[in-house]
């Protein structure tokens, strides 16, 4: 199984769980249908012109149904977004193969999983929403409740216990480790240069290879690079996890984030970025570290709260070997590779675990403040958007591409605070897609069906979909697919005996041939030639043998015969031993030669040689010589 | 050594001004040499040997041929018929190089003379030049294009008895779009020239555009460019073949347009409508904002997507269309691919300063009154727009954009700062104080670009914080910022810029400044003398002179050729202010700028003391120069700063002994002499004789091409 992420935008059809008491959240009208029925008047509320579900968020999960999950004997995973719903699959559907993942992954997966629990349950909400869910009741309700599909599948949120069962199933693994699975095929992860740890996958066997590039960035942010080499050669490229936004520019983005923060604190306003833990921020933090003093805004604080924020933030300090290489000699300064540090020594960035405790004594306003969760459905995010929204000197950055900032902030109208749409979504664009295909030049491209055609929106855009040669194979939901390539051959060992047994024959320059006479041993999907067993001594004992013993029996072997058979030469061979009246016919394989006399017929062919004569084994076996004189033996 | 060579092609040509030197450079072998030449290394000597060729030829004809023309090539002279022969030789040529000097040759040739036997020459040459368009590639194209060009500007040759406008037609017929665009515009140019060709040539540069209007527009569209013309599958194969080449000839072609428009021979009538539609499709097509109506469409639509050079290119056509006149829905629609520009964030920092230069030259034509030099109503719209975005890039972290916003400010203050409603528009964003902020910045490109925003909105009275005229501190701060920056500033950039701002501020009569115009200038000259900057030195003189002139009046013409108008006598500067301008001390800051180690330095100094020596001819008092004691004292120390012992004060002096030093100094002459270029050295024969020995001295040839 390819990665295990966890579609989160099921949240936004809920309501957001508040920190602190809202009046405004829990005095909202119930939901009635058109009639005036207002049965589900508990479940759903009214807000803004929107209709939420008011109950603990719960998590789209990964498809189930097609295939029994308990079968997959490992998963594979490309970074921490994608790991997401790990819990779901290790706990809850028998499930007892390996996970893969490198460390950076595995770590900052359990930070983000660990946030994700914190957030969900520091607000315990003793009310569970079902009723609406039923499908007579949903096709009833208004948009986009009415279209959300699979609403039956989807479950709150896992609890730490599940976290740290199905984060003990992980198995971790370093670039360019290769991992033998059960003699079948090797895995290794390469470096994707998107995240942390974040790794694409080569999936090969001796004579096959299949790449698995998922969640790939060739900018120069702070992981290492993209390992483009490796991938060569492939029969398949898997390609998946793209840019969400192709036509955002990072670079561009990063400006404008940097813009309207300095525009907003400037005016005496504050910043709120709804942010994961980990990833973007990191980058964020090295720019504000570089633009803070130009821009006049260095004694403006900037606050990161989240359960997770310490650990982010020391974490990305320690995992030196996958940053890229500018930081990774700054480790042997040394130096701490992220400037953020600095900013935390001299006080311009402060962590906290919430807003409660320390961080009420320190708040100093205008402000700048990174906190999760960017769903604006849970998290500190909720009391800073019931805070800070009121007032127009305000403003809400988006940087994470994953939500729509509009369906985000549709509980949260009407909102007087400014809104900026910044995605900084590092992942591959379409350019940067079909130059890694003319450099990499897989046989066939596979990828999810929405890469084949310009986004829906941009129908014109032809040059935002992957466009290459021969065009790549696409797949939906659901779909079936069978890759384009066949396991042709299987790599056999010969043992080192057996090898000095054979005594290859030269038959054409550069060419040479040996029987081979051995038992092919295969175990765990490997298979070894081994001598064959020396002819069984007369059993001593009367003893009735095992079965496996049972070794058949080897019989002589005749020559193999090699080389071919010039029609004129032989005939002139055969008048030369006493052979007359010979006849060639042409066929359309090769020759007929007619003995007449003899009432013989020699069929010569390309690959056998029949002679057939009437009841004379001495003429045959004379003839078979003359034949065998031709060709060559071994 | 390239110098050498240089030299003595100089040489020669210097020579051959004199009839008499033909025969020696016929019969001395010196034009088989100066063939050689042409096929120097070094692009000067090749290009120098090829106009020597064209001179001989002239000085060979000349002589050769006083009066009528001699219609037989063969009758010309031997000098004459030997470069001919050569040039011909080289046009039948296979190496590309060779016939790209005959060209040359002749390009230079058809550019300077102009004699009757230019067109027996053409006669002769033209079959030759036309049979290099009969091959496969056409051998150096360009300069196939300069000849005809040159040949068609000549105003000897009959074109329609030689067939020039049909090559002409030809050629552009049969060239690629890119290389005919430069012929076209070369065509479009020609005074005399067929209206046929005319209509062809600018038809060659429209037709890129209109393929762009075609693919995008609804079909059937309102009337484009170039309905129903034929032809078009080159450009549209141009256009599709690769992003280079699409996005080269549509560069190429906005470049071209753009010229054409600025000059007397622009085409009659102007297709503005469509010109506009189009330049308007190419800048959507690079933000990805057009829904393209067809296949070629959508692939245009990728290839130009984010492409800077190409809306570089736009905006600077777009800018220069500003000057027709368009419909307002036009109008409109070029405000709001502007804004769009202005505001997106994949904007590239050139391509927004371009969209700054375009929007100011919209912002003043559009929809202009005649006598009112006021924003139409829709142009205050879009500033309403327009500030919001300005205000985000005022704080954008690349340096290159807080410095185009802040020019695009500065001159829109300057245009629209007196008007009421530009004024309220302003007054109700954060531009003003985040322009004043800006004047902090770390770069120091910005902090001079803030400055003369700051400086221009104190002028109008748009300061930031201090916006009512009851809070004269805060401008006072901006007096004393100004002071401190001019002071105490690490850069260059940001002390010219006040400078340039304070100058203005003295011209304009700004409040703080004749509040005490005194300790202004003392103050600033103070500063300025002790620059290392020897363009703050010079701004330092530009601003003492307006305080010169504000006093005195301005200074009398000198020119020879103007009548003598009656002029109003300047008044006779009063006493005291001489003394004023010894305490200054102005007249010490100019003595010393007289010394500058900087040639503009000095000649400014110079200009200015010329100056007040005309205004204080009056002033003299019966003493000649020298008779002081104090003014000995004066030159002496004068003499000293000659020595290189500058940093000794002049000391208190009288304005007597000032005035005397002025009239015992040989101003003239030594305005004579700064005059004179730096590379008059260089230059001389000297120099030459110089640079010849060094070149015996070296045995290996140093190949730096220094001239």
């Amino acid at each position: 199984m390819l990665d295990c992420g966890l579609d989160m935008t099921s949240t936004l059809n809920f309501l957001p769980l508040p920190l602190v008491q809202s009046p405004r959240l829990s005095n909202l009208p119930g939901w009635s249908l058109k009639d005036g029925n207002a049965f589900l008047d508990k479940e759903l509320k009214e807000c803004s012109g929107h209709v939420f579900v008011d109950s603990v968020p719960e998590f789209c999960l990964p498809e189930t149904e097609l295939i029994d999950l308990s079968t997959v004997d490992v998963i594979l995973i490309s970074n921490y977004h994608c790991m997401m719903a790990l819990p779901y699959i290790t706990e809850h559907t028998g499930f007892t193969g390996t996970v893969y993942a490198t460390e950076p992954t595995m770590q900052i997966g359990r930070l983000l999983m660990e946030e994700l629990v914190n957030f969900i349950e520091r607000v315990p909400k003793a009310q569970s929403a079902s009723l609406w869910k039923n499908k007579d009741i949903q096709r009833l309700l208004p948009s986009p409740l009415k279209d959300a599909v699979e609403v039956s599948t989807w479950r709150r949120c896992y609890t730490m216990q599940e976290v740290n069962s199905a984060l003990s199933k992980i198995q971790l693994v370093g670039y360019s480790q290769k991992i033998e699975l059960f003699g079948a095929v090797q895995v290794t992860p390469l470096s994707s240069g998107y995240a942390l740890g974040s790794s694409n996958w080569i999936i090969q066997s001796h004579y096959e290879k299949v790449s698995y590039v998922s969640g790939s960035s060739l900018l120069t942010t702070h992981p290492q690079p993209m390992d483009q080499a490796s991938l060569k050669n492939s029969d398949v490229l898997v390609l998946t996890g793209l840019t969400q936004i192709p036509t955002a520019n990072p670079d561009g983005m990063v400006g404008e984030f940097c813009s309207n923060l300095a525009l907003t604190v400037r005016n005496g306003g504050n910043v709120l970025v709804p942010c994961y833990p980990s990833g973007v921020i990191y980058d964020l933090l090295e720019c504000l570290y570089q633009y803070i003093d130009s821009a006049g805004l260095s004694n403006i604080p900037f606050y990161f709260i989240s359960p997770v924020a310490n650990s982010s933030l020391e974490f990305s300090q320690i995992f030196a070997e996958w940053l890229c290489h500018n930081k990774q000699s700054k480790v042997y300064l040394p130096e701490p590779p992220f400037p953020h540090a600095e900013l935390i020594q001299t006080n311009k960035l402060k962590h906290y675990p919430s807003i409660h405790g320390d961080f009420s004594n320190d708040f100093r306003q205008p402000c700048v403040v990174f906190t999760g969760h960017p769903s604006l459905r849970f998290g500190d995010v909720v009391h800073f958007m019931e805070l800070w929204g009121k007032s127009s000197l305000n403003t809400v950055i988006f940087t994470e591409p994953d939500f729509s900032y509009l369906e985000a902030l549709a509980p949260y109208q009407p909102l007087a605070m400014k809104c900026i749409y910044c995605p900084i979504d590092t992942r591959l664009n379409f350019i940067q897609v079909s130059k890694l295909l003319k450099e990499v030049q897989p046989l066939h491209v596979v990828c999810p069906e929405q890469y084949t055609q310009p986004p829906p929106a941009q129908s014109h855009r032809m040059d935002l979909m992957i466009d290459c040669q021969p065009p790549a194979m696409s797949y939906r939901r659901a779909e079936v697919l069978a890759l384009p390539f066949k396991r042709r051959y299987e790599k056999i060992e010969i043992m080192p005996e057996l090898a000095d047994s054979l005594v290859p024959m030269e038959i054409k320059p550069g060419i040479s041939l040996a029987t081979v006479s051995a038992v092919l041993h295969t175990k765990d999907n490997k298979h070894v030639l081994q001598p064959p067993p020396r002819p069984t001594q007369p059993p001593s004992s009367k003893k009735r043998k095992r079965v496996s013993e049972d070794v058949p029996d080897c019989k002589v072997l005749k020559p193999l015969l090699s080389g071919s058979i010039p029609v004129e030469q032989f005939v002139q061979t055969l008048e030369k031993h006493g052979f007359s009246d010979i006849k060639v016919e042409d066929t359309a394989k090769g020759h007929i030669v007619l003995l007449q006399e003899a009432e013989t017929l020699i069929q010569i062919e390309e690959d056998s040689t029949h002679i057939i004569c009437d009841n004379d084994e001495t003429l045959r076996v004379r003839l078979r010589d003359l034949v065998l004189r031709f060709l060559q033996k071994f | 050594m390239p110098s050498v060579r240089s030299g003595w092609i100089q040489g020669l040509c210097s020579l051959a001004h004199h009839p008499s030197a033909l025969h020696f450079l016929a019969d001395s072998g010196a034009v088989d040499t100066i063939f050689a030449l042409q096929g120097d290394p070094s692009l000067f000597v090749a290009s120098a040997a090829s106009q020597l060729l064209v001179h001989i030829l002239a000085l060979a004809m000349q002589g050769g041929a006083s009066g009528s023309p001699i219609s037989e090539a063969a009758a010309w002279p031997i000098c004459a018929q030997k470069i001919v022969n050569h040039v011909e030789e080289s046009l039948h040529s296979k190496a590309t190089p060779q016939v790209t000097q005959a060209l040359n040759v002749l390009t230079t040739t058809f550019g300077r003379c102009h004699s009757p036997w230019t067109g027996v020459l053409w006669g002769r040459l033209s079959p030759p030049v036309a049979c290099l368009f009969e091959r496969d590639p056409i051998p150096a194209v360009h300069s196939l294009m300069d000849l005809l060009l040159s040949v068609a500007r000549s105003h000897v040759l009959n074109f329609a008895a030689c067939g020039l406008w049909e090559m002409l037609a030809q050629t552009l017929s049969r060239l690629s779009p890119t290389q005919a665009g430069p012929l076209a515009l070369g065509t479009l140019k020609l005074q005399h020239c067929p209206q046929e060709l005319r209509t062809q040539a600018f038809g060659v540069l429209l037709q890129p555009l209109a393929c762009i209007l075609k693919a995008t527009t609804q079909a059937p569209g309102p009337p484009g460019l170039l309905d129903g013309t034929a032809g078009s599958s080159l450009t549209v194969d141009a256009l599709l073949s690769s992003k280079s080449a699409c996005v080269g000839l549509l560069c190429q072609t906005l470049a071209h347009l753009e010229e054409l428009q600025m000059l007397p021979q622009c085409p009659c009538p102007w297709p503005q409508v469509p010109l506009l539609g189009a330049t308007v499709t190419i800048l959507r097509l690079c933000d990805g904002s057009v829904d393209p109506s067809s296949s070629m469409g959508g692939r245009l639509c990728g290839t130009l997507g984010g492409c800077v050079r190409v809306q570089r290119a736009a905006l600077d056509f777009l800018g220069t269309l500003s000057q027709g006149t368009s419909p307002l829905e036009l109008v409109l629609e070029v405000f709001a691919v502007l804004l769009k520009t202005l505001e997106s964030p994949e904007s590239s920092p050139t391509v927004l300063k371009k969209a700054f230069q375009a929007t100011l030259r919209w912002l003043q034509n559009s929809h202009k009154t005649p006598n009112c030099s006021d924003l139409s109503p829709d142009a205050l719209l879009f500033l309403g727009e327009l500030f919001p975005i300005l205000q985000k890039r005022l704080c954008s972290p690349c340096w290159e954009v807080r410095d185009s916003a802040l020019e695009f400010l500065t001159h829109l203050i300057r245009h629209w700062g007196g008007q009421a409603d530009f004024r309220e528009a302003l007054h109700s964003s954060e531009v003003p104080t985040l322009a004043r902020q800006l004047l902090q910045d770390p770069e120091s490109y910005v902090r001079a670009s803030a400055v003369g925003t700051a400086g221009q909105l104190s002028s109008r009275g748009l300061q930031a914080t201090s916006a009512s005229p009851e809070n004269p501190l805060a401008q006072q701060g901006l007096l004393m910022d100004l002071m401190h920056i001019l002071s105490t500033d690490s850069e260059g950039f940001p002390r010219r810029a006040v400078l340039r701002v304070f100058t203005e501020w003295l011209r304009d009569g700004h409040a703080d400044v004749i509040r005490d115009t005194e300790w202004f200038v003392a103050t600033v000259l103070q500063a300025v003398s002790r620059d290392l900057d020897w363009e703050v030195r010079m701004q330092g003189l530009e601003l003492a002179q307006v305080f010169l002139i504000q006093a005195m009046g301005q200074p009398s013409l000198h020119c020879p050729y103007t009548v003598g108008l009656p002029e109003a006598t300047s008044p006779r500067p009063h006493p005291e202010f001489l003394q004023t301008l010894c305490r200054l001390p102005l007249f010490e800051f100019a003595f010393c700028a007289l010394l500058d180690c900087d040639r503009p330095v000095a000649q400014k100094a110079c200009d200015l003391l010329l100056f007040l020596r005309d205004k204080t001819t009056h002033c003299s008092g019966p003493q000649e120069a020298g008779d002081s004691p104090n003014s000995a004292s004066v030159e002496a120390v004068l003499q000293r700063w000659r020595e290189g012992e500058q940093g000794q004060p002049l000391g208190d002096l009288e304005p007597e002994a000032m005035l005397a030093i002025l009239r015992s100094l040989d101003l003239e002459g030594l305005q004579g002499k700064l005059a004179k270029s730096s590379d008059h050295v260089e230059k001389s024969p000297q120099s030459l004789l110089q640079d010849m020995l060094a070149t015996v001295g070296i045995l290996e040839e140093n190949e730096a091409d220094c001239y």
